[in-house]
């Protein structure tokens, strides 16, 4: 009988025909013309294990090494390789942990992924690691991962050494070098130098099976790429002046900084309160940072040489003086006589009428008051504004105004008002000499700080030229520093003009009527400046500015000390200490070093805050 | 009366030769999947490549039984042996020990047996059995119903197991029925539910629907080429619709979207009915039931994924859609799978270089996973050669079940084709992520006992009946 049916193989032969094209045309398609397979394929097998560099070391200016790095370990967990019947009653004790801990931190790793490793447990101490390594072969799936940490030899520098944490996640956006749980220097020379002081990263890579159990190293370790070590760095700090600065300013608020003239390297830059720079270091970081962001009264975090701007006071009139004497409104011979003040500006009882030398050494607000005013009256230029913005030139040249260009991150410029802000204020020529008069003494708009006093002070040392401030003075084995920290920054004023300026420093501290005659040291000739800088919000600061000695100097210092009033009763003690300190190393009055041990400001600011 | 023949000379020496391709090439991919450096020897009897040694040779000592037997035993046993492989199935589930949540297997002290894999030649046997005296093909009800009840019967004992993958392969037998004379349209019909049913877990009901009430327009102008019948009847239609959803807005308030339009085909097919009874309009019935059957199938498609089917193969289909990624759940098998295949490149990495392969990557991947191996290491060529095996030895197959003369060699020569290909497509399929993972082994390739020997009996069984044709002249 005939199949009526026969042709109907030739559609069941159809089928199986298309349906085999089917699959070679996909084999094709996801074999031949597609190569991200491959990729996908090596990303698999593959586990890179990333090497991390030890940090740079950071030394003082003699040597001594004030930051190094200890040892710390991370626990990490595969959770697909962790055994089902773990003790984790046992796994807790051996590492000091709660089991709601555990869990939790098992759940972020599993929630991470089954298969890679996470972080389980950071920075564990080397007593815990030496414990859970003889363990370690008890818990499957568990393995630790060698990290550095920072470790200071001194407690003191935290501000200049700024302090070092895990990246966040705009820090690995902004610089794809970075990975999730790298680390990255914040603040201070940590953050300044991070490129050099984080060497790069290495990366070992190895063969794993689909449990992540390494079975060799991939291609005999010819595409690994090893670890460079972070370059180490010499500060210009010198550690034991720094730990001396921090030990007076001890229970104080405000700063020092102290600068070599010569070279423009940072001595000391002491902000007080501050803070033990090991508090920032490992497990304990994350806690003592909120309390240390968290005290909103003694704000310790914030760094009060580089960011704390103040009115300068009397500090500012040698640089008054000067510009008078460049602009040629007053000479040698200039006196002016004070009656307790000029116009509205008081002066305390002295006698009268002074020469230039004269004024600085007794702070004369009469003096400057009237020089100031033949400044911008001057004759020569068509009007005061005009006057005035030759005067701020002069500002500029010695710093003011803007930043320094140092490096430290947190500088602050500072300001130092043009001519048309005060435009704004009183109208287009609507202002005279007398409009803005304090400026003369130092007090009204202009805000500088300690560091750009120091800088002055440097440069006055130096008869009219600094260094840009900085801390680093040599990087790595070439001793590379970047240039901008060897060009001299020369001022127009006339060298010879110093003379008489310097002479009123000398005479300030070591002449029988000098406002800071009570810290004069034996045998060296401190050039010195008092100064008040009010304070709107309660007792004025107290300020100094000096240098030593006065031939060839070799520290220019500017002390801050906050709401402890005149100039010469707290903050010339603490500069002529410092300067004790750096030049000898031993201290020659021990009663003013007690008496400013001793001193203790901090209760009664926060008495009058907590009081308000 | 019978003629003598030389049973060696008779058998078809292809389909023989492409079994022992098959079953080496097999046993070397298994030996890879498997292989790590500590172990390297190939007849170690721990390992899998060392069983599978074992159930090889055990099986070419099945196929030389199988051939030996007299031919007209298979087909005077058939009923027995099919009636004995769905008692093997029905105790499974009562005896059979439980494995990743289906009891599919029996375990006699560290030996397990599937018997799924059994009733798949069982199912086929009797099925041709049934259809070899049935003079008109599988023309009408009476003759259909039976035949489907033959392989339902054991679709439904898997389907309680649950084992899926082997269910299916019971439906491949509907090639057969195909061939022996069913309806094309129940297939059509069935190809368009299968898509309608993707499309519908893929678009919106709604957009659906109006879809196919567009096609179903078209269709009409197409086939009766008058536009005023279809524009009168869109016309019918749309004002019907109107009328429901504003009776529904204002005064019953709970139809969907979904149930008004379908009210509204309703209500409408009795101005269409009329339409048709007057004028005799087959055409325009036909194209009126297929669009409320499409339109009712649409609108329940959802109804029986979400609580039908079950969610692990939900999630498969899902996947496969690429509705939902998942790379490292359920997906996690095809995507690596994929990876594996895909790094093979066009040549392949190598005999026993798949990184893939020897690190694990891919589960179960000497069992179902195992054309993974055959594409990390042998690429595309060793793919291609590896599909070019199984089409010819279908086509084969195919040829020589046409030549048979008995109607019952031909029958079930199409059920070992059938069950095959389904085997060969749907495995090689889901590792490339053409169709959704359902686990079932890819024949002569995959490690394990059972499915080897089932394979090796349902291919042994045809061959034999397939050397005795011409003993006789029926």
């Amino acid at each position: 009988m005939k199949d009526p049916f026969i042709n109907r193989k030739y559609v069941i032969m159809a089928l199986i025909v298309m349906a085999a094209a089917g699959l070679i045309i996909r084999l094709f398609i996801i074999q031949v013309v597609k190569d991200s397979y491959r990729l996908s394929a090596d990303n698999n097998v593959l586990r890179y294990v990333t090497q991390y560099p030890a940090r740079g070391l950071i030394y003082d200016r003699k040597g001594e090494l004030i930051v190094k790095n200890q040892a710390a370990y991370d626990i990490m967990v595969v959770p697909a390789q962790t055994a089902k019947s773990l003790d984790t009653t046992g796994f807790c004790d051996l590492l000091g942990i709660s089991r709601e801990h555990f869990r939790k931190q098992m759940k972020a790793a599993v929630n991470y992924s089954r298969r890679a490793p996470s972080v389980f447990l950071k920075q564990i101490s080397d007593q815990t690691y030496a414990r859970f390594q003889e363990k370690m072969f008890l818990f499957p799936g568990f393995y630790v991962q060698p990290r550095t940490l920072r470790k200071y030899s001194k407690s003191v520098g935290a501000h200049v050494l700024g302090y070092v944490s895990e990246v966040d996640d705009n820090a690995i956006r902004k610089d794809p070098y970075y990975k999730p749980g790298d680390y990255i220097g914040k603040s201070g020379i940590e953050e300044s130098y991070e490129k050099v002081l984080r060497g790069r990263r290495g990366v070992k890579i190895f063969l794993v099976d689909v449990y992540s159990r390494i079975k060799g190293s991939y291609a005999d370790g010819k595409m690994d790429t090893v670890a460079i070590q972070g370059a180490d760095l010499t500060s210009s700090l010198d550690i034991r002046l720094q730990e001396y600065g921090e030990l007076l300013m001890h229970n104080k608020r405000g700063s020092i900084v102290a600068i070599e003239p010569q070279t423009g390297e940072v001595l000391a830059l002491v902000s007080a309160p501050t803070y033990d720079p090991g508090l920032l270091v490992g497990r304990i970081r994350s806690e003592n940072f909120s309390r240390l962001q968290g005290d909103t009264l003694a704000i310790p975090l914030f760094n009060r040489a580089l960011m704390a701007a103040y009115p300068p006071g009397s500090t500012f009139k040698p640089i008054n003086g000067l510009i008078a004497l460049q602009e040629g409104v007053i000479n040698d011979e200039t006196r002016f006589s004070c009656n307790k003040g000029y116009m509205f500006v008081g002066c305390h009882v002295h006698s009268s009428p002074l020469s230039l030398e004269g004024a600085i050494m007794n702070s004369c607000n009469s003096y400057f008051c009237q020089a100031f005013r033949r400044v911008l009256e001057n004759p020569k230029y068509k009007s005061v504004p005009e006057a005035y913005a030759q005067w701020k030139t002069y500002l500029n040249q010695f710093g003011f105004g803007s930043k320094l260009g140092t490096d430290f991150v947190n500088e602050l410029a500072g300001f130092i008002p043009s001519a048309s802000y005060y435009d704004r204020y009183h109208g287009k020529n609507g202002w005279r000499a007398l409009s803005v008069i304090s400026l003369a003494i130092g007090q009204g708009e202009i805000l500088i700080t300690p560091l750009q006093m120091a800088n002055m002070t440097a440069a006055i040392a130096n008869r009219g030229y600094f260094y840009t401030p900085h801390i680093i003075k040599a990087i790595g084995k070439d001793n590379a520093i970047s240039k901008r920290f060897t060009d001299r920054h020369s001022s127009s004023i006339d060298p010879a003009n110093f003379d008489r300026i310097i002479e009123g420093m000398e005479g300030a501290v070591n002449g029988a009527a000098g406002t800071a005659r009570a810290v004069a040291i034996k045998d060296i000739i401190v050039c010195g400046k008092t100064g008040t800088a009010q304070n709107p919000h309660g007792d004025a600061h107290s300020v100094f500015v000096a240098f030593a000695p006065k031939d060839n100097p070799r520290i220019a210092i500017a002390v801050y000390v906050e709401n402890a009033g005149a100039g010469a009763a707290y903050a010339a003690p603490v500069a002529s200490l410092m300067i004790e300190k750096y030049l000898r190393d031993s201290i020659g009055n021990k009663a003013l070093e007690q008496k400013i041990l001793d001193l203790n400001l901090e209760d009664k600011i926060i008495r009058r805050e907590e009081e308000h | 009366m019978k003629r003598s023949i030389n049973l060696w000379n008779s058998l078809d020496k292809v389909s023989i030769v492409l079994f022992l391709l098959m079953i080496t090439a097999g046993w070397f991919n298994i030996y890879a999947a498997v292989f790590s450096e500590e172990r390297s020897g190939i007849f170690d009897f721990s390992q899998r490549y060392g069983k599978q040694f074992v159930w090889i040779v055990a099986t070419l000592l099945i196929a030389v039984f199988v051939v030996i037997i007299d031919n007209r035993f298979y087909f005077f046993f058939s009923w027995f042996i099919y009636g004995a492989t769905i008692l093997l199935l029905i105790l499974v589930l009562i005896f059979g020990k439980e494995i990743n949540g289906a009891r599919s297997w029996f375990e006699f002290g560290g030996f397990s047996l599937q018997p799924s894999e059994f009733a798949k030649f069982g199912t086929a046997l009797a099925l041709a059995s049934y259809l070899s005296n049935k003079r008109h093909g599988l023309t009408r009800l009476d003759v259909i119903v039976p035949a489907l009840a033959i392989l339902l019967l054991p679709a439904l004992l898997t389907y309680f197991q649950p084992d899926m993958g082997s269910m299916i392969v019971f439906f491949a037998l509907f090639i057969v029925l195909f061939r022996e004379g069913m309806s094309p349209y129940i297939f059509v019909s069935g190809l368009l539910m299968i898509i309608l049913f993707f499309l519908t877990l893929l678009f919106n009901n709604l957009y659906l629907t109006i879809t196919i009430i567009a096609v179903a327009v078209i269709l009409l102008f197409f086939i009766t080429r008058r536009w005023k019948l279809c524009i009168t009847g869109t016309g019918i239609l749309i004002i019907t619709t109107a009328i429901v959803y504003l009776l529904d807005h204002y005064i019953f308030n709970f139809l969907g979207i979904e149930l008004v339009i379908f009210s509204s085909l309703i209500l409408s097919g009795v101005v269409f009915a009329y339409y048709i009874y007057t004028k005799k309009a087959v055409v325009v019935m036909v194209i009126y039931l297929f669009l409320t059957g499409s339109v009712l199938f649409v609108n329940t498609v959802d109804y029986t994924f979400n609580n039908i089917v079950k969610p692990h193969q939900k999630q498969r289909i899902e996947i496969l859609l690429g509705i939902k990624s998942d790379k490292h759940g359920t997906g996690y098998n095809v995507n690596q799978s994929i990876i594996s295949i895909g790094s093979g490149g066009f040549a392949g990495k190598g005999y026993l270089q798949g990184t893939q392969t020897k690190f694990k990557f891919v589960p179960a991947q000497s069992t179902d996973f195992i054309f993974c191996t055959v594409g990390e290491e042998w690429g595309f060529l060793g793919s291609v050669l590896v599909i070019g095996m199984y089409l010819l030895l279908l086509l084969r197959l195919i040829f020589l079940a046409e030549r048979q003369r008995s109607s019952f060699s031909r029958i079930y020569g199409y059920g070992v084709v059938s069950i095959l290909f389904v085997h060969f497509f749907i495995n090689v399929g889901m590792t490339i992520g053409l169709v959704p993972v359902i686990g079932i082994p890819l024949p002569f390739f995959s490690y394990g006992g059972s499915s080897l020997w089932g394979f090796t009996i349902l291919l042994f069984i045809f061959l034999r009946l397939d050397a005795s044709r011409t003993e006789y002249l029926v």
